[in-house]
C-alpha cells in the first residue's frame, strides 16, 4: 500500500469523517487513521443524536456559530447523505418559579443568539405540543431536531471513501515526528505512515495528539453520561425531545429524547470521571434515570420498556496553567506548519461537524492552494431499509433480489439483503456491531436473540472468516472460542 | 388476494399440533407459515432428551419429538411454507408474509398465533457494568452450540435458574467448559426439580439461591461478575459481594411471549402472562384470532403445548363451522398465590381446561376454584411450585352463574 498521503486525519469519528469528506472536495490524497474498527465507536456513536439549536451553547462564540450554521443546513445535509433526520423541535420545561426564571433568562439568551422561532409557552401549550410531557413553563425550540448519530458518522465516512479517502482501522497513532523533508512520520501500533498534513480529530484522545504535534498540552477532564434505551412501545408516546431547565453551570440534567427510529433515550446522567475512560453502567445512575425520567415523561419511563443501556464520554480538557476548561478549539499555529488541531470538541459536535470541517478547510487553504476535485460527488446512499417501504416497494425489492424475502432481524424487520450489503460495506468494517450500526439488526427488543446467529454466519461465509476471528465490536471482543467438539 | 380458512403463524410444536388436529376435525384449507428453514420450532435446538413423557409415554429428544408432528403434518398433506416470516397481521385477519418468492397477502377466516417466545435480555434487566463480548442468552448459546457448531466460552457463570440455563450448564460442561456457578435471585429455583438434579447436582455445579449478579466487569471480553446475596425484597445484602472470574456469562432469566403481531392485530394482552387474553376456546378478544403454546403463556414442558394446541383446534373448527363462538362473559380471576390463569374468561357453556401457576412455592395446600360463595372444586396438593404448571379440567355444568370465577391457593 502506498503510504505517502497529502493529508492524514487522526480519528474517524463524525468530526474526522466530516473533515475527510470536506477535504475530498479537493485534489488531495487523504487517509483517516482510526484506532478502532469502525467510525462510530467513540463519542459519535454514543450521544443523544440531537440536532442542537444553539440555545444551550452558552457564551462560546465559535460553538454557537457552528451550531447555528449546522442546524440551519441539516435538511439538505440529511438529504445528500441519506441520514435519518426529523426536525422535531424541542421543549425545555420547568416546574416552579425558580425554573421559570431560569428559562426566561435562557430565552433572552436564545433571542440574542438568534436561535430561530423560539417561544415561551405555558402548561396548556406544552400539552398541545406533546400530551405526554409534563411541565409548567417551557421554551419551545422549533429548529431542534433528531438524527441518527452513528448513521451520520458512517454516511460522512462512506461519502469520503466514495470520493477517494482511504480509511485505515486498528491504527492507533502512537507518535508523530516531522522529518527533514517537512513530512510528518506517523507511527501507529500497526504501521508507519507519511503525510504532508496532519489533522487531529482524535476526540477523547485529541489531547495526546495535540502534544505530539507540539500544540498545547492539556489535561483530560472527562464527563461520563449514561443512557437507557426504551422500547418502541414507549416511543409511540413521545414526539419531541424534553429537556429540563439547565442547572447553574448550564448543563441539562437527564432528558428524554425520541430517536428517529422510534425508541426513546433517557439520559445522559452526568458524572465527572477525571482522566478515566469508563463506559460501564452503574446502579446509582440507572436509579437516577428512573426517577428523573419519570418526572419529564410520566408513565412511560419504566423497567419493562428497558432494552439496553450505553454510555458516552464528553472529551473535556483543561489548560494546565489556567485550569480553565478548553472548549471547542480549532487551532493552527504558524510555528507548526501543515497541522490543524481540534481539541475539546464536545457537545454539540454532531450538529457542528460540517461547520467545523469547513473551518478546518479554511485553515488548510490559508497555507496552501488546493485544486477542486472534479469527480467529487456529495451524494451518498445508505442501505435501503426494507421495513420502511410500502408493500408495493417491498414486493418490487423481493422481485429484484430474493434476499429481501428473508427476514434476518425480526424485531427491526431487517432482511438478508440488507445484512449482506452491510457486511460488504465500503469502509471494510467487519464487526458484528458494524452490521448493527448499518442496518439496525440486533437493536430491537430481543437484542440479537434471533438474528445474531445469522449475522455471525454471514460474516463467516461472506468474508471467509474463521468463527474464532469474529469480533463483536473491537479487538479482543471475540465471540467464540472455537468449534463444538 | 389469496384466501385461506386458517393461517397458522409459527410451525413449532403448537402450530403443528393445531394443524394436525384441525385437519382431523375436517378443516382442509390450512397454511402453516414458519420463518425458519425447517418446521419444528425451538425444539430443533433442544438436542437433549426428556420430551414426550406425557404426550407419547416415552422419552424423546427435542428434534425427535417435533419430527413426529412434522411427519404427521406431512402425512395429512397440510400445506406449509418455511423461510417465510409474517411481518404484519391486521385486525381483519390479513396476513402479510415476506418470502423469497414475493410478498404474500392472505385473507384468513381464522388465524392461529403460535409464534413462541423470546428470552429476556441483559438490557431488559439493566444489569450494571461493562458491555463486553461473552454475554449470551441461554437459548442463543444453545443455538450456537447445537445448530451452528460454535463454542461460546470456557469459563462460565450462569445467571438465572430457568430450565434452558440449567440444560446449558450441563451441555457446556459436557463440551469441556467449566461452569463455576448458577445464581438465582429467588429463594428457590425457577427451573424444574429434575433439571436441578440432572443438570447441576450430577455435575457438582453450585446453585446460589437468593443471589444476583450486580456488576459485570471486563472489556472487550467479560472477565468476571460480582454476585451478592439478596434479602426477601431482593435488595442486596451489603458485605456479601463476591467476584467470580469467567469469560462467559449465560443468562436464563425468563421468557417473554412474542406478541408483536398480536398487538398489531389489536389483540389485548394479559399483563401477567404477557400473552393474549383468551377464552376457553383459546380465542383472543379479536374474533377469529386464536393463540396457544408459548406465545400464550410460557410452558415448561412441550407436551402441554401440544395438548393445548389440540384443544384450541376444537374451538377453531367450531368457529369456522358456526361463524362465531359463544360470548365469554365470565371473568376468571387470580386469587391468593396465583401467578396467572388461562383462560382469563369463559362462556360457561363448555368443558374447559385450565392452566395456572402459583406465585411462590407452597407445601400442603388446596387449590380452590370458586364462584361467589360457591366452591366449584377444592383440590388438596402436597406441594405446588412456580416452575410446574398446573392443569385441570372443569365441566361446563360446574359454572352456576355469571359471577366471576376465582382461582386461589389456600394454605
Ligand atoms: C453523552 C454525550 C451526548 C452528546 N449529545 C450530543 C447531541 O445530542 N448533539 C450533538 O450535536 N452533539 C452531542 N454530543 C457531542 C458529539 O457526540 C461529539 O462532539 C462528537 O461525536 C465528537 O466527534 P469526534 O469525531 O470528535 O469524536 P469521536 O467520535 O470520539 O471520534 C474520535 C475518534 O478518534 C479515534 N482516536 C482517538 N485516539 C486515536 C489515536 N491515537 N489514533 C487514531 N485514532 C484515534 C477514536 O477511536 C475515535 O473514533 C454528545 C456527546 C456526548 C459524550
Ligand atoms: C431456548 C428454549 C429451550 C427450551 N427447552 C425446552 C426443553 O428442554 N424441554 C421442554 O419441554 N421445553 C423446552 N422449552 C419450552 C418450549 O418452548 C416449548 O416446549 C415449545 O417449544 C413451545 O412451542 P411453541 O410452538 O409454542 O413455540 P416455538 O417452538 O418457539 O415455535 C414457534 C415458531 O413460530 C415461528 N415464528 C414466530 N414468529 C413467526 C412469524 N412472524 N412468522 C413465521 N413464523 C414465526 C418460530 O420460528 C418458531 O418456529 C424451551 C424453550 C426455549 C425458548
Amino acid at each position: 500500500m502506498e503510504k505517502l498521503y497529502d493529508v492524514a486525519i487522526i480519528g474517524g469519528g463524525v468530526i474526522g469523517s466530516a473533515v475527510a469528506r470536506e477535504l475530498s472536495r479537493y485534489q488531495l490524497k487523504i487517509c483517516v487513521l482510526e484506532k478502532e474498527l469502525d467510525v462510530c465507536n467513540g463519542a459519535s456513536g454514543r450521544n443523544t443524536g440531537l440536532l442542537h439549536s444553539g440555545i444551550l451553547s452558552g457564551d462560546h462564540k465559535l460553538r454557537t456559530e457552528c451550531c447555528l450554521e449546522g442546524n440551519a443546513e441539516f435538511d439538505q445535509v440529511a438529504e445528500e447523505l441519506d441520514v435519518p433526520f426529523r426536525r422535531s423541535g424541542k421543549l425545555i420545561v420547568g416546574f416552579g418559579e425558580e425554573e421559570k426564571l431560569c428559562l426566561e433568562k435562557l430565552y433572552e439568551h436564545g433571542l440574542q443568539c438568534k436561535v430561530p422561532g423560539i417561544r415561551m409557552i405555558g402548561a396548556d401549550e406544552i400539552k398541545k405540543i406533546e400530551p405526554n410531557a409534563d411541565g409548567e413553563t417551557a421554551i419551545y425550540v422549533p429548529s431542534a431536531g433528531i438524527l441518527c448519530p452513528y448513521t451520520y458518522a458512517i454516511a460522512l465516512a462512506e461519502n469520503a471513501a466514495q470520493n477517494g479517502v482511504h480509511y485505515h482501522f486498528d491504527q492507533e497513532v502512537t507518535g508523530i515526528e516531522k522529518g527533514a523533508d517537512g513530512n510528518y512520520k506517523i507511527s501507529t501500533v500497526k504501521s508507519h505512515w507519511t503525510a504532508r498534513w496532519v489533522i487531529n480529530c482524535a476526540g477523547l484522545f485529541a489531547y495526546r495528539i495535540s502534544s505530539m504535534l507540539g500544540f498545547g498540552t492539556y489535561i483530560p477532564q472527562r464527563v461520563k453520561g449514561e443512557y437507557e434505551i426504551l422500547d418502541k412501545k414507549a416511543g409511540k408516546f413521545l414526539s419531541i425531545p424534553i429537556y429540563p431547565a439547565p442547572s447553574e453551570n448550564g448543563d441539562c440534567d437527564i432528558h428524554i429524547t425520541p430517536t428517529v427510529d422510534g425508541n426513546v433515550l433517557v439520559g445522559p446522567t452526568l458524572k465527572e470521571i477525571g482522566d478515566e475512560i469508563d463506559y460501564s453502567a452503574t446502579q446509582e445512575k440507572i436509579d437516577e434515570m428512573m426517577i428523573q425520567g419519570a418526572r419529564l415523561f410520566p408513565k412511560h419511563v419504566k423497567r419493562e420498556y428497558f432494552i439496553r443501556n450505553y454510555t458516552g464520554i464528553f472529551p473535556y480538557v483543561v489548560d494546565p496553567v489556567t485550569m480553565q476548561r478548553v472548549d471547542f478549539q480549532i487551532q493552527s499555529d504558524p510555528h507548526i506548519s501543515h497541522a490543524v488541531n481540534l481539541v475539546g470538541i464536545s457537545t454539540p459536535g454532531l450538529t457542528s461537524a460540517l461547520p467545523i470541517a469547513r473551518r478546518v478547510v479554511v485553515k488548510v487553504l490559508e497555507q496552501e492552494d488546493l485544486l477542486p476535485n472534479p469527480a467529487f460527488n456529495p451524494i451518498r446512499k445508505g442501505i435501503i431499509r426494507f421495513a420502511d417501504q410500502t408493500d408495493e416497494e417491498k414486493a418490487r425489492l423481493i422481485g429484484e433480489d430474493p434476499d429481501y424475502g428473508e427476514i434476518y432481524c425480526r424485531c427491526e424487520c431487517v432482511t438478508k439483503a440488507e445484512i449482506k450489503q452491510a457486511v460488504h460495506n465500503i469502509l471494510g468494517v467487519s464487526t458484528v456491531s458494524g452490521i448493527k450500526y448499518r442496518t439496525r439488526a440486533t437493536m430491537g427488543r430481543c437484542q440479537g436473540g434471533y438474528c445474531e446467529t445469522r449475522l455471525t454466519s454471514m460474516i463467516e461465509q461472506e468474508l471467509h472468516r474463521d468463527a474464532k476471528d469474529i469480533l463483536l465490536n473491537q479487538n479482543g471482543a471475540y465471540m467464540f472460542v472455537g468449534k463444538v467438539k | 388476494m389469496n384466501r385461506r380458512d386458517v393461517v397458522i403463524i409459527g410451525g413449532g410444536p403448537a402450530g403443528l399440533a393445531a394443524a394436525a388436529a384441525l385437519k382431523k376435525a375436517g378443516i382442509h384449507d390450512i397454511l402453516i407459515v414458519e420463518r425458519e428453514k425447517q418446521l419444528g420450532g425451538i425444539l430443533r435446538q433442544c438436542i437433549h432428551d426428556g420430551f414426550g413423557l406425557t404426550r407419547f409415554g416415552e422419552t424423546l429428544s427435542g428434534p425427535e419429538y417435533s419430527q413426529r408432528f412434522i411427519n404427521e403434518v406431512k402425512d395429512l398433506q397440510i400445506e406449509s411454507i418455511t423461510n417465510a416470516t409474517v411481518i404484519d397481521l391486521s385486525n381483519d385477519k390479513v396476513v402479510t408474509i415476506d418470502t423469497t418468492e414475493g410478498l404474500l397477502k392472505i385473507q384468513a377466516r381464522a388465524v392461529i398465533l403460535t409464534m413462541g417466545c423470546r428470552e429476556r435480555t441483559r438490557g431488559a434487566l439493566a444489569i450494571p457494568g461493562t458491555r463486553p463480548a461473552g454475554i449470551y442468552n441461554a437459548g442463543v448459546a444453545q443455538s450456537y452450540m447445537n445448530l451452528y457448531n460454535k463454542m461460546v466460552g470456557k469459563n462460565i457463570v450462569i445467571m438465572g435458574s430457568g430450565d434452558i440455563g440449567l440444560i446449558m450448564a450441563r451441555r457446556l460442561t459436557l463440551e469441556g467448559a467449566h461452569v463455576s456457578a448458577v445464581f438465582e435471585i429467588l429463594p428457590y429455583p425457577s427451573g424444574l426439580p429434575r433439571n436441578i438434579e440432572q443438570c447441576l447436582n450430577d455435575y457438582n455445579i453450585p446453585l446460589y439461591l437468593s443471589h444476583s449478579v450486580i456488576d459485570i466487569k471486563g472489556d472487550p471480553r467479560i472477565e468476571s461478575v460480582v454476585a451478592a446475596q439478596v434479602d426477601e425484597k431482593q435488595k442486596i445484602i451489603p458485605g456479601t459481594e463476591k467476584e467470580f472470574p469467567c469469560d462467559t456469562l449465560i443468562l436464563s432469566v425468563g421468557l417473554i411471549p412474542e406478541n408483536e403481531l398480536s398487538l398489531s392485530a389489536g389483540v389485548s394482552l394479559d399483563g401477567r402472562t404477557k400473552g393474549a387474553i383468551v377464552d376457553e376456546n383459546f380465542q383472543t378478544d379479536v374474533p377469529g384470532i386464536f393463540a396457544a403454546g408459548n406465545v400464550l403463556h410460557v410452558h415448561d414442558l412441550v407436551d402441554f403445548v401440544s395438548l393445548e394446541a389440540e384443544k384450541l383446534a376444537e374451538g377453531v373448527s367450531r368457529y369456522l363451522k358456526e361463524g362465531s363462538l359463544p360470548e365469554a362473559d365470565i371473568p376468571v380471576e387470580t386469587g391468593s398465590n396465583i401467578g396467572h390463569v388461562i383462560p382469563q374468561k369463559i362462556s360457561g357453556t363448555r368443558d374447559i381446561q385450565m392452566s395456572l401457576r402459583v406465585r411462590r412455592p407452597v407445601k400442603k395446600c388446596r387449590l380452590v376454584i370458586s364462584q361467589g360463595s360457591h366452591t366449584i372444586k377444592s383440590i388438596p396438593m402436597p406441594k405446588a411450585i412456580p416452575a410446574e404448571m398446573i392443569q385441570l379440567q372443569l365441566k361446563a355444568d360446574s359454572f352456576i352463574s355469571k359471577e366471576p370465577v376465582e382461582v386461589r391457593i389456600d394454605e
